[in-house]
């Protein structure tokens, strides 16, 4: 499991190498059409990390469940 | 049993702010452009996390003044639920800036602050697990948690505005209540804040319950 986040994490440096080529696609999209796309993003994120905390609440419950 | 009214509002408020944020209609701003919209989203994280660090303080000044261990407990899941609300606030910053502001992270006082005051609360949960000793960990993490809460609200409010930044409300900018003047953005933002609070709040109620019955099991 270690070795796999790191190996993600390497690439995701590569990557920062090939954006410093002035602007990414991705970022070009997200600054268009009158950056509406950064509050989609921004309400992503915000229900990734609710949907996160629900992951957490699950897996303490579920050693519980075990406990009884 | 409990009542529940409290959480449907929250509910309702979050999902009216979501509907109308994108929806409803926002002053042609330069730079900001629609992006405007995210104060709905960005600022009551903020908010949600600064009321739960009182409801911290609240609880911890509890537990110093009667030594009920339930307060104590209270006081780390509001913390827990808060230090949630504010990594949220600070991604969705960074987001924010780095198409409005150039960089998502341009070192801009009030993102380095924001960062410190995280830190703060990050330092509060790893004090807790560093004692052993049930009592003794109450009675400093309250002390502790008394301490960060004023020290989180001049790192976010005060020295802010005494530097330059880029930051809306800070370093002499004008605050986003300049540019809502027509009213229309408060008519979402209001509830949206207060909803997100709601939200927060429910949280920490589950948290809460989930670790008194985690308490009662190994007791």
């Amino acid at each position: 499991m270690k070795k796999l986040i790191t190996t993600v994490l390497m690439l995701m440096v590569t990557l920062q190498l090939f954006a410093q080529d002035q602007t990414s696609a991705i970022t070009d999209t997200l600054a268009g059409s009158e950056k509406i796309y950064v509050v989609v993003v921004c309400v992503a994120v915000i229900l990734l990390g609710l949907i996160f905390f629900l992951f957490s609440i699950d897996r303490r419950l579920k050693k519980l469940e075990k406990k009884s | 049993m409990y009542k529940s009214w409290w959480k449907i509002l929250g509910a309702v408020l979050v999902v009216y702010s979501t509907i109308a944020g994108f929806l409803a209609s926002v002053p042609a701003l330069p730079i900001l452009h629609q992006s405007i919209r995210n104060l709905y989203f960005h600022v009551p994280m903020w908010f949600s996390m600064i009321v739960l660090f009182s409801v911290s303080v609240y609880h911890s000044i509890k537990y110093l003044s009667n030594n009920n261990e339930e307060h104590d407990m209270k006081a780390v899941q509001s913390v827990n639920a808060g230090v949630l609300f504010g990594i949220l606030g600070i991604i969705t910053g960074a987001i924010w800036a780095k198409f409005t502001w150039g960089q998502a992270w341009s070192f801009d006082v009030k993102q380095n602050f924001a960062a410190i005051a995280l830190l703060l609360y990050f330092a509060y949960l790893v004090l807790r697990n560093a004692i052993d000793e049930d009592q003794k960990r109450a009675k400093i993490a309250a002390i502790y948690n008394i301490f960060a809460f004023p020290m989180m609200v001049v790192l976010l409010f005060v020295l802010p505005r005494l530097s330059d930044s880029l930051h809306p409300g800070n370093g002499g900018n004008p605050g986003f209540n300049a540019y809502d003047l027509d009213s229309h953005m408060r008519m979402v933002f209001y509830p949206a804040c207060l909803g997100w609070i709601l939200i927060g709040y429910w949280i920490y109620t589950l948290l809460f319950r989930v670790s008194a019955i985690e308490k009662n099991k190994t007791v």
